[in-house]
């Protein structure tokens, strides 16, 4: 074609597009320039001495078939198959609209559907399924060490120094650990959230800083420089993005540390749980000096052509060597390998699924449901379709009428969804508490996305699929003269009850599965939020304070601190009972320490304890129970022989059948400095999660272990929330520098605490979509029942005339929905009892059987389902004989 | 594609736009029966055939449209041919020029026996 042609085609076509639009004015035209060219050829044809009747006649003749050059101006004018597509639309836009209580329930149901599953895939999307933003993400591990109690245990410092220095199987090996930091600002000290890292981290990640540089091998030695990199969000929020904030210094816990770098904005690192500050390890800690002190996890890049499996087993090697080179310190220390991924997402992965398990079940059933509406349609209509394949419609038109109908609703429906998914994505997200949204950075901002629209898309022509075909299976059985005679009764009647039958057996099994799931989660989140605490959780608030350890070195600082924050809290009115503890109770098992019993043989086992660090008043503000000796008191302070309150758990384990007050224990060496006396011992308080098994443990005085961060308990005789800003105010007070943070209430921070929120939001949703399932399900079978019993008008009428009673018919309706409710029950239970197998690690303390919990769904389903039929059923039974004898 | 009409519409364009080139503005009646005097009165179709063809060059900007008022003072809408319709026009007279001389190569002969 030439340069004219393509133009000329280029503009026709634009033209021909644009007619779409001004289809009426273009008639308008015609119809003017037609009229005006036949009055000029009349007037000529007058001239030539002819009739008017005659001159008007010819010049029509000359003119030709006016609606056949019509139709060619038409399709000249506009794109035909656009212009069917379109009409299509309209058509079924106006079908739709005919019938909108239909048309509104088929889209508000599938964007329900639709919906809920976007929801959840959006979420399955930025947790599970977009990789880590690191280079190559694939190739990157988690490396801790592992013990027999604890699978993932933290690194001791001693211990990834070996690692990094013996193993083959990384390129890189990297040690990180998470703590807070004080920082210094001009309106005093505030606690930010920090994280230190070997100098190769970022390297290892693949990571670059958009600003500045990063760490450069050797900075993160004991007689490295201080320096810090700050994170995107740090470098807008304190620093008001400005770019000479490189090279200038900021006090980290009383330490100059110049800021080197600024992090890329898209950076995240789920474990460092917010980190504002990634400062350099500078392993000069008490801690990281020990081999037995475990306080770092490890991050590793795998090196090309090692499978992980083999790099565990080379990791369990080396552990292994250390284990007999060092015994004291690394007895049962092994070593865990596992992709990064695992690590960050490892804890919601399962919730995730089986979320998006239970919003797919809850589609099913909508797409269901919006075919038996669609199919009811069809029948309704088959009179029509028939007289429309009589008049000569093409069966092809036909065809892509249905699929257009299918496809409006479909593309109304999965736009609703759209918007349903991203609010209901902001909303659930908004519900995450603010700490455990700190481990989950992925989850940030999510909404709709590029991914959830093409999953939306998917999802759409599936359904648009499935929308076009039930019709259209139904139609195909279909001739056209049984259509137009009998007005769409008999055979396809039957045919469509048969079908329908089967679509709601589907929905109500279905329905069961949700339900049965969504009633074991429940059950579950019961006996997870009533599980024996140990202590009286109401009328508690706590919060945490912190004090820049360069301000409390001195010897007794820290423990005068201590007591100083005790008696402000307790001065307090409101306040019945003040206690301090390093470690809040339903927090996790860790924080732990090995110990050894005096007087007895000993082999070198790590009898692995959580430790706490509490004041004397601790326990009984808590409300703990004292079951023999005493708690300690303030006199047990550093000066005094050293004393230690066990739980139960530990009596019965190392003290079975045994008094162990009065017993002594020491670390593993009973250096004389370690030993303490047993003085009592109080029934377990639950330490560590609240689906965590309870471990045995060591309550310590405050005072004889001094620490700079520790928790401050308060018991309250009213609100307890309404006390928190006072006790605030009195400890900042007493010193400025301190960091006060973690403010709460503990009740509301158990609900809140990962197990119980997990737990808890999976219940809500499952029980949400099982709520959706079990009126969807019900309504479908009052569909189902109501059109077989108006079917079946005139057989009631013959039954009835022929002497059968109401409550027969009665019978004869609910035998029909009774059937098709319980094979949807049975079905469902089989169903329900092989999904709760599957989800059978998230639920806590319910067996995936449990009969209460089914029997009781069954009961609720088939309930509402006698209920759904008992309404059809008595309009059969309430018809009058004579006028369903003729109501044919 | 490629029956009678495309061939009788295509030609049907030149003859439009050569007669637009020799007249100038002209009404679709008038083009009608121009075309039909040209040829001598043996072109006897529809003179509603036209209106097809007049669009499709509108949409191409070979030629434009407005309305005006006739000779007898009626209101009609005249066509006229535009700087691209006289490219058009000039390519496709070559183009049929071209057309005619291969096929009088083939048709000479048989004439010739």
């Amino acid at each position: 074609m030439t340069a004219i042609g393509i133009v000329g085609a280029a503009r026709r076509t634009l033209a021909r597009l644009g007619g779409l639009f001004r289809h009426r004015a273009r008639e308008r035209e015609l119809a003017a320039e037609l009229e005006s060219h036949l009055a000029m050829h009349v007037e000529d044809n007058l001239r030539r001495g002819l009739p008017p009747d005659e001159a008007r006649r010819q010049a029509l003749i000359a003119l030709g078939g006016v609606e056949a050059m019509k139709e060619a101006y038409r399709d000249q004018g506009t794109v035909p198959l656009v212009e069917h597509t379109i009409q299509d639309v309209r058509l079924a836009l106006r079908q739709l609209g005919k019938s909108p209580g239909l048309a509104v329930t088929a889209i508000v149901v599938l964007a329900l559907g639709m919906g809920s599953c976007l929801t959840v895939f959006g979420f399955v999307e930025a947790a599970l399924l977009r990789p880590l933003p690191y280079r190559d993400p694939g190739r990157l591990l988690a490396v801790t060490e592992s013990l027999a109690q604890m699978p993932r245990a933290n690194l001791s410092y001693e211990d990834y120094k070996d690692w990094k220095a013996m193993n083959t199987v990384f390129t890189s090996l990297e040690a990180y650990n998470t703590g807070g930091q004080m920082l210094s600002t001009p309106r005093g000290a505030a606690l930010v959230r920090g994280i230190r890292v070997s100098d190769g981290f970022f390297r290892t990640l693949g990571v670059t800083p958009i600003l500045g540089r990063d760490f450069a091998p050797g900075e993160d030695l004991p007689t490295g420089p201080r320096l810090t990199l700050i994170t995107y969000r740090t470098w807008q929020d304190r620093f008001g993005g400005n770019r000479q904030v490189v090279g200038t210094s900021v006090m980290l816990s009383g330490t100059a540390h110049t800021i080197i770098g600024v992090l890329p904005r898209e950076f995240q690192f789920a474990p460092s749980e917010g980190a504002e500050f990634w400062t350099t390890l500078h392993a000069d800690g008490g801690c990281d000096k020990r081999r037995g002190c475990h306080s770092m996890y490890g991050v590793a890049r795998l090196k090309d052509g090692v499978t992980v499996d083999q790099a565990a087993a080379a990791m369990s090697l080396i552990a292994a060597r250390l284990e007999q080179q060092y015994p004291d310190s690394n007895r049962g220390q092994g070593a865990r390998v596992e992709p990064l991924a695992d690590i960050i997402v490892g804890d919601i992965r399962p919730t995730l699924w089986l979320l998006l398990g239970g919003a797919s079940l809850l589609l099913v059933i909508a797409c269901v449901n919006v075919v038996s509406l669609l199919l009811v349609r069809t029948e309704s209509r088959r009179r029509e379709l028939s007289v429309r394949l009589a008049l000569g419609a093409s069966r092809g038109r036909i065809v892509r009428h249905f699929v257009t109908e299918a496809a409006v609703l479909v593309a109304l429906g999965a736009g609703l969804a759209l918007v349903i998914a991203d609010a209901g994505m902001r909303l659930l997200v908004g519900l995450i508490p603010s700490d455990m949204m700190l481990t989950l950075p992925f989850l940030d901002g999510l909404g709709i996305n590029r991914a959830v629209v093409a999953g939306a898309g998917v999802v759409a022509l599936v359904a648009l699929g499935i929308f076009s075909l039930g019709p259209l299976l139904v139609h195909s059985a279909n001739d056209v003269r049984a259509g137009m005679a009998d007005g769409g009764r008999g055979a396809s009647g039957h045919a469509w009850r048969r079908i329908g039958a089967k679509l709601v057996v589907v929905e109500l099994a279905t329905a069961m599965i949700l339900l049965a799931g969504a009633g074991l989660l429940g059950r579950s989140l019961y006996r997870l939020l009533n599980v024996e605490l140990g202590f009286r959780a109401d009328h508690l608030a706590t919060v945490r304070v912190a004090a820049p350890g360069a301000l409390f070195e001195k010897p007794g600082a820290a423990e005068r601190l201590a007591l100083d924050v005790e008696q402000r809290a307790a001065a307090l009115p409101g306040i019945t009972a003040v206690g301090l503890t390093s470690v809040l109770p339903v927090s996790f098992n860790g924080n732990t320490t090995w110990i050894r019993f005096v007087g007895r043989p000993y082999n070198g086992e790590h009898n692995e304890v959580n430790q706490r660090d509490v004041s004397p008043g601790y326990l009984a503000a808590l409300g703990a129970r004292l079951v023999s000796g005493r708690y300690f008191t303030a006199a047990d302070d550093a000066g005094k022989p050293k004393v230690v309150v066990i739980n139960q758990t530990l009596a019965r384990t190392y003290f079975p059948n045994q008094d162990p007050v009065g017993q002594r224990l020491g670390d593993t060496s009973l250096t004389p400095g370690s030993i303490t006396e047993i003085v009592g011992v109080v029934a377990d308080v639950r330490e560590g999660g609240l689906s965590q098994d309870i471990w045995p443990a060591v309550y310590l005085p405050i005072a004889q272990s001094p620490d700079t961060d520790f928790a401050v308990v308060v018991r309250t005789a009213q609100d307890p929330a309404a006390i928190v800003p006072a006790l605030t105010a009195a400890i900042r007070q007493l010193n400025g520098d301190l960091g006060i943070f973690g403010e709460a209430v503990i009740e509301e921070r158990i609900q809140m605490s990962p197990a119980a929120y997990l737990q808890r939001s999976s219940a809500w949703l499952v029980g949400g979509f099982a709520a959706v399932a079990l009126i969807l399900g019900v309504v479908g079978l009052y569909g189902v029942i109501a059109y077989s019993a108006s079917q079946r008008t005139r057989e009631m009428g013959v039954r009835m005339a022929l002497g059968a009673g109401r409550s027969a018919v009665y019978r004869l309706i609910l035998r029909e929905a009774g059937t098709l409710a319980l094979v949807g029950i049975v079905v469902g239970l089989a169903g329900a009892v092989a999904a709760a197998t599957f989800m059978r690690k998230l639920l806590f303390d319910t067996p995936p059987w449990d009969v209460a919990t089914l029997v009781t769904v069954a009961a609720l389903l088939g309930g509402a389902a006698l209920v759904a039929s008992v309404i059809p059923a008595r309009r059969a039974a309430s018809i009058d004989p004579i006028h369903a004898l003729r109501a044919e | 594609m490629g029956d009678k009409t495309d061939v009788w519409q295509g030609t049907l364009a030149l003859m439009v736009l050569k007669t637009l080139a020799t007249m100038g503005a002209q009404h679709g009646y008038g083009l009608a029966r121009r075309i039909e005097q040209t040829s001598g009165g043996k072109l006897t179709v529809n003179y509603g055939t036209i209106y097809p063809a007049l669009l499709k060059l509108e949409q191409e900007g070979a030629i434009a449209a407005e309305w005006g008022a006739s000779e007898n003072n009626r209101r009609a809408k005249f066509y006229t041919l535009t700087r691209a319709g006289r490219r058009l026009l000039a390519k496709e007279e070559r183009s049929w020029e071209d057309t005619t001389a291969i096929l009088a190569r083939f048709l000479a002969p048989e004439r010739a026996e």
